[in-house]
Parts: C-alpha cells; sequence; structure tokens
C-alpha cells in the first residue's frame, strides 16, 4: 500500500501533466525514495492510481537504469565504466570495491550497507576515475582513497 | 580571445548568481527581445547566424526553429536537453553548474521565437550539484520577473520546469526523450512528423542543447556578423572542447570553433604523459570514427571533421595512448552501446551484443580471422539507414574505424591468443 506521503507527492505530480500516465516516471521516483526499490506490490498500487496496467508501469520501472527493482542496501555505489574512466583504471578500483566489500556488481552487502552498481559515464571525464555514492560525487579517484569514501557511509 | 560562453564562470567553480549574471549584461538580451523584436524576427537572427546545434548532430538551430508552426492555438513546448550521456563529454554540465541564467535566458528567448508557453530543462540524473543550481535559478528568475505571466511587463508568458531523469543513453535522443517526459519508455519515434510539428503530447516542441540555448543571449545582443567572427572557419561562434584520457591537463576549454586538433592535444591538454605515445582520438565523444596522428592538423569544426572521415560530434575528445588497448578500449564501448540500446528495432538490440561478446572473445584471446569479418559485416548492417535511430550507426563509428587504423593490434590479439598489453 502506497503511504499517505506516497500518495500526497503523487497526487501533486499528477496536477502538473496533460495525462495520469505521464506521472509514471515521477510516481518511481517518489515510492523509491521512500523505499529505496520498486517492489511489485509498488507497481500495482502505481499502475492503480494511475489507471495503468501492472505491466505498463513494469515495462517503464525495468528501462531505467536508476529505477531499482531489487532491493538495495542503504546506500548504492555507481561506480563509472565508460571509456575515459577504462582508460584512467576503473577496473582497478572495481578490483579493490570488490575487496573491500566482499560483494561484486549488483549485490549488497550483508549488512545492508552497500549495494555496488556500475553507471554510464558519469559525466566528469577530465577527473576519471570516478564513482558515486548515493547523491555523492567523487572524482580522480584512487585506491587509497576508497577506504575514507566508504567510511562516510553508515 | 572572446569567450562569451563561459567567461563570466568564476573560478572558483560556483555559480554566477542572478544578482551577478545581471551585472555583466545579463538579461539584457531577453529585455531587447521582448522590446524591439518579433518572435519571426528572433528566428530569422539566429538562422543569420548558422549557428548549429552544440549537441552532436550540428543542425542549423534557426531553421529548426523555423519548422513549428506559428498560427496554432494549443501549448508549445521548448525543451532544453541537459541529458549529457555520450561516454566522454563533460561540457554542459560546465555551463549548468557555471552559469544556469545564460541558459534559461536562452530558453525565454527561444520559447518567445517559437511562441511557446512552457519549458522544460530535462536534465540527467548524475547532474545532482547542476540540479539543485538550476532549482534555484528557476526560483530567481520567476521572482524577478523573468518568467511566468507577463514577463518583463509584455504579453509574453512562460513557466519552467526542471525534470531529471532515471538514466538511460537513449533519453538525450530528442524523440526518446519526449517519450521519457510523458513518463513512457525512453524509445525513439518515427520521423515524420518532426517534433517542431508534432512533439511533446502531440503539439509543437523544440528540443535543443545546453551549449546551443546559451550562445541565444549572445547572438541576440551581438548579431551574427559578431557570432562568425569568433570562429577560425565557416561554422560561426566559439565552441566547448574537452579532452579526456592520459594526457596532462584533461580538461575543457570554450575556443574559437576551427580550432586543430593539435592545438588542443598540445597546447590546452598539456601532451601525454610521460612515456606515453599518442595512438588515436575519439573526437566528439563516444560514437564517432577514430582519427590519429595523421589527422593532428585537422579543424575541429563540423565541415573539418567530417572531411577528416568522423563527426565534430560533441567536441569532446577521448585520447587512446599506446599502452591502452585498442581492443579493450572498443569493446568497453561496445559494452556501453549494447546495454544503452532500448531494444526496440532488431539490428540494434540483437547485433550489439554480438560485436560485444565477439570483442570480449578477441581481447581475451579466444578470437579468430572470422570474428574480424563478423565485425566488419556488423559495421555494414547496424550502419545507417538499417536501425531506427542513430544509436546503433553511431556505436559502429568507432568499431569501423578501430578496424581500420588499429587492425594489427586485433591480429596480434589472434595470433597470439592474448591480449599483448600490460593493463590487465
Amino acid at each position: 500500500m502506497l503511504s499517505a506521503t506516497e500518495i500526497e507527492q503523487i497526487t501533486h505530480e499528477l496536477q502538473q501533466v496533460p495525462v495520469k500516465k505521464a506521472a509514471c516516471i515521477e510516481a518511481l521516483k517518489i515510492v523509491q525514495q521512500q523505499r529505496r526499490w520498486i517492489s511489485d506490490e509498488s507497481v500495482a498500487d502505481i499502475a492503480a492510481m494511475l489507471d495503468m496496467s501492472t505491466a505498463e508501469v513494469d515495462s517503464v520501472a525495468t528501462f531505467y537504469n536508476l529505477i531499482f527493482r531489487q532491493p538495495v542496501g542503504r546506500h548504492v555505489i555507481l561506480l563509472c565504466d565508460s571509456i575515459s574512466c577504462y582508460v584512467m583504471g576503473y577496473t582497478k578500483i572495481k578490483q579493490a570495491l570488490v575487496e573491500l566489500l566482499h560483494i561484486g556488481y549488483g549485490q549488497t552487502t550483508p549488512d545492508d550497507r552497500f549495494t555496488l552498481l556500475p553507471n554510464a559515464c558519469l559525466g566528469t571525464c577530465d577527473h576519471a576515475p570516478a564513482l558515486m555514492v548515493d547523491n555523492d560525487l567523487y572524482r580522480d579517484i584512487a585506491i587509497s582513497d576508497l577506504p575514507q569514501i566508504l567510511d562516510q557511509y553508515l | 580571445m572572446e569567450r562569451p560562453l563561459t567567461q563570466h564562470i568564476p573560478l572558483s567553480g560556483a555559480a554566477l548568481q542572478l544578482k551577478e549574471y545581471e551585472a555583466v549584461g545579463g538579461y539584457s538580451a531577453l529585455r531587447k527581445v521582448l522590446q524591439e523584436l518579433t518572435p519571426k524576427e528572433v528566428t530569422e537572427k539566429v538562422k543569420d547566424a548558422n549557428l548549429k546545434g552544440r549537441g552532436g548532430a550540428g543542425f542549423s538551430t534557426g531553421m529548426k526553429w523555423s519548422f513549428v508552426p506559428m498560427n496554432v492555438t494549443g501549448p508549445k513546448y521548448l525543451i532544453a536537453n541537459a541529458d549529457e550521456m555520450e561516454p566522454g563529454t563533460f561540457k554542459d554540465r560546465w555551463l549548468l553548474e557555471g552559469n544556469p541564467h545564460q541558459l534559461l535566458e536562452g530558453m525565454i528567448i527561444a520559447a518567445y521565437a517559437i511562441q511557446a508557453t512552457q519549458a522544460f530543462v530535462f536534465m540527467r540524473w548524475a547532474y545532482k550539484e547542476a540540479a539543485q543550481i538550476m532549482t534555484r535559478a528557476i526560483a530567481d528568475a520567476y521572482a524577478a520577473g523573468y518568467l511566468g505571466k507577463n514577463i518583463l511587463g509584455k504579453d509574453f508568458q512562460l513557466d519552467m520546469q526542471l525534470h531529471t531523469g532515471v538514466g538511460r543513453y537513449m533519453c538525450g535522443e530528442e524523440t526518446a526523450l519526449l517519450n521519457s517526459l510523458e513518463g513512457k519508455r525512453a524509445t525513439p519515434r518515427a520521423k515524420p512528423p518532426f517534433p517542431q510539428v508534432s512533439g511533446l503530447f502531440g503539439k509543437p516542441t523544440i528540443v535543443n542543447n545546453v551549449e546551443t540555448l546559451s550562445y541565444i543571449p549572445h547572438i541576440m545582443n551581438k548579431g551574427g556578423d559578431w557570432f562568425k567572427s569568433l570562429s577560425y572557419t565557416a561554422d560561426g561562434g566559439t565552441k566547448i572542447y574537452g579532452v579526456s584520457g592520459k594526457v596532462n591537463k584533461p580538461g575543457a576549454w570554450e575556443l574559437p570553433m576551427g580550432v586543430t586538433m593539435r592545438e588542443l592535444l598540445e597546447e590546452h591538454a598539456g601532451g601525454m604523459k610521460a612515456g606515453l605515445r599518442f595512438r588515436g582520438v575519439l573526437p566528439g565523444g563516444a560514437s564517432t570514427d577514430f582519427l590519429t596522428d595523421a589527422h593532428l592538423d585537422v579543424k575541429m569544426d563540423f565541415v573539418g571533421v567530417a572531411a577528416a572521415g568522423s563527426r565534430l560530434g560533441t567536441g569532446t575528445m577521448v585520447v587512446l595512448d599506446d599502452q591502452t588497448c585498442p581492443v579493450g578500449f572498443v569493446h568497453n564501448l561496445e559494452h556501453f552501446f549494447a546495454q544503452e540500446s532500448c531494444g526496440f528495432c532488431t539490428p540494434c538490440r540483437e547485433g550489439l551484443p554480438w560485436t560485444e561478446k565477439i570483442l570480449l572473445a578477441l581481447e581475451q584471446g579466444k578470437g579468430t580471422y572470422a570474428d574480424l569479418e563478423q565485425l566488419e559485416i556488423h559495421t555494414q548492417l547496424l550502419g545507417p539507414g538499417n536501425t531506427f535511430c542513430a544509436l546503433a550507426p553511431g556505436a559502429m563509428e568507432p568499431l569501423q574505424s578501430a578496424l581500420k587504423y588499429f587492425r594489427e593490434d586485433f591480429e596480434q590479439h589472434i595470433k597470439d591468443k592474448k591480449c599483448p598489453y600490460a593493463h590487465h
């Protein structure tokens, strides 16, 4: 069931658009903001609110890289794996993260603290390699920076 | 040397605030336009300047605007494409974070030219700081009377909204962007009808790149002749160029259109890092053909780069050095394109993962000469005219040129049955 806050925020979005369906992505963002991810139940709840079929909402939810259809940890690490970061050695950063966290791409640490995901170009190629943790961007990262970066996220 | 787009961006990296922007002449172009020019005259002025779109395709901006029907009732839309997601591209981030009002002023003038009443900034998810800066700038512009009803006391109204995306390269393609803004999957639409006639929610819509729109206030203030005089070549204006990879000073610079690749790489980017040799470059982002040291004196404008066999694209270059494996480099690119294909048309959905797998096999020393033929065939089958949009043909550009310029590297992977480079 959607929470009162979610319903209120989605209702606000519905007032901005000419057809209900057009609020689909905003609705997914709102629910993910509250719950970290989009469950089957959330897909059905959003569908009901926007007069869409669940399949239609799910087709949108699964299309976008940053709508999560599986649970994620409290913090999501997005490691840029595109070309400038490749040239500047992101693969070594990835290896170091795997060793520090004992998880691979798409996995979450057992304490639910971190999920590690690859991400397409973060648009900061002159400061490669780069990664984001939640909303924070880290640039020109070296392997030795990683413990300090991770320590900030509990 | 004039740098109209970036000269007022504080060196601290902080965004230019509304009062600071006004102090250097900000919003004077809008004032002038609303007082002196008809919408048609604005479009004519942009057409006269021959401003070409800075998002990658290089189409005439004034021409694009002129296709919007003027005698229609109902809403029209103006959209700034701030979904910068072409790998190796980081130029619009600079403008968004540094001078948000320049973009807003350009958008308001563009909206006036096509008589749009609603505008959107479509910004990619990852640009968190830019989104905060733009949110504040939009609020400040409303408070100062540059947005909303009766803008500057005139009979013109415009609402502005920031939309942040949820991550997909396809959103940068203008018709896919429109679908995404309608809450749908970001798949491209058939053209015609073109968005100028039937775009967002079926209404006339213009989508322009951030750098393109940021130029509009300057062209209104100083005119087309001034714009053309900034450039070294027939393609007018300055351009934001960028260089990334193993150079001494990676970065972005606003320079006259038509600066040579050599000047960019050697003077601005400070040359290759010690011990490394230049082998090639993607001149305008991931979906452009490689150029090599034979092309260093190519002028970086739309015509010059095209004549050399590539595209100016976004003007942000990625450098390949002699200690990075070209096969691994191209595999990285095709992995990106295969992942970001929207899956809507078959050649792209099936062909890109195939090229990615072949390149991985080659990189791992499991490739054969027949694989090279298969890659060549793919560059044809996924080329222009065979797919629904430009994603797959763009993906084939670095592949076809790598097969041409770095053939010996591909063959060595087959002969040695391993990657000859040390970086793995």
